[in-house]
C-alpha cells in the first residue's frame, strides 16, 4: 500500500528556499532604488558646491551684474527676489486665506463650492509656463505694466495661490469645532468667531503653508522667462514699479552662456548655492513655526 | 446738572452701541460677499487662461489652418515661408516625457514598495524627508545639472551625443519626478489595511508575494493616478528641457539629437521679442493651448482614476 503524499516536503522546501531568496534579492533591489534618489541628490549638491563655493564672497553678494566674471555680483538678483516677495507674500496670503475661509466656513454645499474646489484642484496642475503666458498677456501687455516687479509678483501669486489655498483650508479644518462652538455659545457672531478664535488657532499652520508656497515662487523660473526679464544690465530695483531680475533668472542666463565663457558655469553654481541656502532658511522657518506654535487640541 | 449730564451720557452710550451694532451687522453681512469675491478670483484665473489661449489661438488659426498645424512635421517660424507644424514639438515633449517615465517609474515604484513594505521605521523617517528635498529643488537647478553634468557624463557612453540633446533632460526630469511617484504611490500602499497583509503572510506568502499579489492590486488606482500626474508634470516642465535640449525643431526618433518641446518653444518665442500681432507671436498661444489641453486631460483622468477605480476596504 503506497503512502499518499499530500505534501511533498522536499519539493516544498526547494521552492520555499527559492521564494525566500527571490524575496531577499528584491528587497535589496528596492533598497537600492530608494538610495538612487539620495545618491543623485548627493552628487547634485556636491557638483554645485564644488563648482560654486569658492566663488562666493562679499563682492559676489554685493556687486552688480557684469559681463566680466571676476567682478560680477548678484546684488540685483537678490534685491529683485526680495522685491518680488514683497508683492507675492501679501497678495497670496490675503487671497489664499480669504478663499480658504470662504470655502471652509461660509460656502454652502452645492454647485458653487464644488465648482471652486474642482477649479482649484485643476489650477494646481496647470504648468507654470501657462501662468507666465497669462501674466504676459494680462499684466505686462493688456494692462501695460511692462516687465516690472508688480507684474511678475502678481503672476507668481496666481501660480502659488492653489497651494496656499489648500494649505490654509487644511489648517482651518484642523481647528476643533468645540472652540468655535464655545465662541458661538458666548454670543459671538460668525465673523467675530473667525477673527478671534479660528484664525488665531489656525495661523501657525497657515503660515507654514504660505512660507512653503513662497519658497516655490522663489525657485520658479519659467513664468518670469515668459514675462520677459531682460538678460541685460539693469539698475537695482527700488520699488515694485521697477524692472528686475531674480536669482533663478540669473542662473538661467549664466548656464546658457557658460558655453561661451566657462566661468559663467561657476557663477551659476554660486548663485544656485545662494538660492538653495535661501530656500533652506525659509523651510527651516516653516518647520520651526510649525513645531513651536502648533497646538494639538 | 450732573443728573442731566448722566442722562445724556446714557443716551449717547445707547446711540453709540446702536451704531456699533449696526456696523457689526453690516460687517457680518459684507464679509461673506467680500470673501466670495476673493474666492471667485481663482475661477476667474481659469476663465482668463482659457479665454486668452482660445481667443489668441483663433487669430493664429485664421492664418494657419488647424489641420496643417496639427499634422505638419515642419516647424520653421522664422524662415521666408514660415511653416507651423506642431508635430516636432509634440515629438520633443512626448520623447522627453517617455524617457523621464522610463527612469522614474521603476525607481519611484520600487522606492515606494521599499518605504511602505520593507523599511524599518527609522530608515523610513530618514529616507522620506531626503526624497522630499529632491522634490523641493528648483527646476532651474536640475537644468544646470543636466547641462553641465549629465550631458558631459553621457558623452563618455555615447560619443555621438550632441551638446544639447533630449536624452539628458529626459533622464534628469525622471529624477525630478521620482519623489512624486514614490510618495503618492507609497501613500496608496500604506492605505491598504494591515489585515490584508497579515492574511497573506499567514497563508505563507513571502513579503514580495504579498506586495505583488495583494498590495499592488489593492493600491493600483492610487499608483496609476500618481504615474499620470507625473506624466502631466513632465509634459509641463520647462526649464530643464529649455536649457539642456536646445531649440532645434527636429522631427526625429533620435534621442541623441536636440529636440524642442512645446514649453521650450514658448520660452524661445517670448524670449526672442516676437512682435505682438505677428503669426509667430500667435503661434505661441496655439502651442500653449495644446500644452494646456494635454496637461488638463492628464490631471482630470488622474482624479477620475483615483476616484472611480478605488478599491474600498474595511
Amino acid at each position: 500500500m503506497a503512502t499518499i503524499k499530500y505534501i511533498d516536503v522536499i519539493q516544498v522546501e526547494k521552492r520555499m528556499n527559492m521564494r525566500v531568496m527571490v524575496n531577499t534579492i528584491a528587497r535589496a533591489l528596492f533598497l537600492l532604488a530608494t538610495c538612487f534618489g539620495i545618491i543623485v541628490l548627493a552628487i547634485l549638491l556636491y557638483r554645485v558646491f564644488s563648482e560654486g563655493l569658492s566663488w562666493i564672497n562679499i563682492n559676489f553678494l554685493t556687486n552688480k551684474l557684469s559681463t566680466d566674471p571676476a567682478i560680477a555680483g548678484i546684488l540685483g538678483a537678490i534685491l529683485g527676489t526680495v522685491w518680488l516677495m514683497i508683492v507675492v507674500a501679501p497678495v497670496t496670503m490675503i487671497l489664499g486665506i480669504g478663499t480658504a475661509i470662504y470655502l471652509e466656513l461660509y460656502a454652502k454645499k452645492g454647485f458653487i463650492q464644488t465648482l471652486i474646489r474642482t477649479n482649484i484642484a485643476n489650477l494646481a496642475g496647470v504648468p507654470s509656463i501657462v501662468y507666465g503666458i497669462l501674466g504676459m498677456t494680462v499684466f505686462v501687455r493688456a494692462l501695460g505694466m511692462g516687465n516690472i516687479v508688480l507684474a511678475g509678483g502678481l503672476t507668481m501669486s496666481l501660480l502659488i495661490l492653489p497651494i496656499t489655498i489648500v494649505a490654509s483650508q487644511e489648517a482651518i479644518r484642523a481647528v476643533p469645532s468645540h472652540l468655535s462652538e464655545g465662541s458661538y455659545g458666548m454670543g459671538a457672531t460668525k465673523w467675530q468667531t473667525i477673527k478671534n478664535i479660528i484664525l488665531p488657532a489656525a495661523i501657525p499652520s497657515i503660515l507654514t503653508g504660505a512660507i512653503l508656497s513662497l519658497s516655490r515662487a522663489i525657485g520658479e523660473t519659467a513664468p518670469l522667462v515668459v514675462i520677459g526679464i531682460p538678460a541685460l544690465l539693469i539698475p537695482l530695483p527700488g520699488s515694485i514699479m521697477d524692472k528686475f531680475t531674480v536669482l533663478p533668472m540669473q542662473i538661467y542666463y549664466w548656464t546658457l552662456d557658460s558655453t561661451m565663457v566657462a566661468e559663467y558655469a561657476n557663477l551659476a553654481a554660486a548663485t544656485i548655492i545662494v538660492l538653495l541656502v535661501l530656500l533652506l532658511i525659509l523651510n527651516m522657518t516653516a518647520i520651526i513655526i510649525r513645531n513651536k506654535y502648533q497646538k494639538t487640541y | 446738572m450732573s443728573e442731566k449730564k448722566k442722562k445724556q451720557n446714557v443716551r449717547q452710550l445707547i446711540e453709540e452701541k446702536n451704531k456699533s451694532q449696526n456696523f457689526n451687522r453690516k460687517l457680518e453681512k459684507s464679509i461673506p460677499v467680500l470673501l466670495f469675491l476673493i474666492a471667485s478670483l481663482s475661477v476667474l484665473t481659469t476663465i482668463g487662461i482659457v479665454y486668452i489661449l482660445v481667443s489668441e489661438s483663433f487669430h493664429f488659426f485664421k492664418e494657419v489652418s488647424i489641420v496643417s498645424f496639427f499634422t505638419g512635421t515642419v516647424l520653421k517660424p522664422l524662415s521666408q515661408n514660415p511653416q507651423f507644424g506642431v508635430l516636432p514639438l509634440l515629438m520633443g515633449t512626448l520623447t522627453s516625457t517617455f524617457i523621464a517615465i522610463l527612469v522614474a517609474l521603476p525607481i519611484g515604484l520600487m522606492s515606494a514598495i521599499y518605504l511602505s513594505e520593507y523599511a524599518p521605521n527609522n530608515v523610513r523617517k530618514i529616507c522620506k524627508p531626503i526624497l522630499e528635498v529632491l522634490a523641493g529643488i528648483p527646476t532651474i537647478v536640475y537644468g544646470f545639472f543636466a547641462f553641465t553634468f549629465v550631458t558631459p557624463l553621457l558623452k563618455y557612453v555615447i560619443p555621438g551625443l550632441d551638446a544639447t540633446n533630449i536624452l539628458s533632460p529626459g533622464i534628469v526630469m525622471g529624477i525630478m519626478i521620482i519623489p512624486m511617484i514614490a510618495s503618492l504611490s507609497e501613500d496608496a500602499m500604506t492605505a491598504v489595511p494591515n489585515s490584508m497583509r497579515e492574511g497573506a503572510l499567514a497563508m505563507g506568502s513571502t513579503k514580495l508575494e504579498v506586495v505583488f499579489k495583494v498590495i499592488i492590486p489593492a493600491a493600483l488606482s492610487g499608483i496609476i493616478a500618481s504615474i499620470v500626474l507625473a506624466i502631466s508634470r513632465a509634459i509641463g516642465e520647462t526649464m530643464i528641457v529649455t536649457i539642456a535640449s536646445g531649440s532645434s525643431k527636429n522631427f526625429t526618433f533620435d534621442i541623441t539629437q536636440s529636440m524642442q518641446t512645446m514649453t521650450a518653444y514658448i520660452v524661445e518665442v517670448t524670449g526672442g521679442d516676437a512682435p505682438a500681432g505677428s503669426t509667430i507671436y500667435y503661434s505661441l498661444y496655439a502651442v500653449a493651448m495644446t500644452l494646456f489641453i494635454f496637461t488638463l486631460l492628464m490631471n482630470l483622468s488622474a482624479t477620475y482614476i483615483a476616484k472611480k477605480w478605488k478599491e474600498e476596504y474595511e
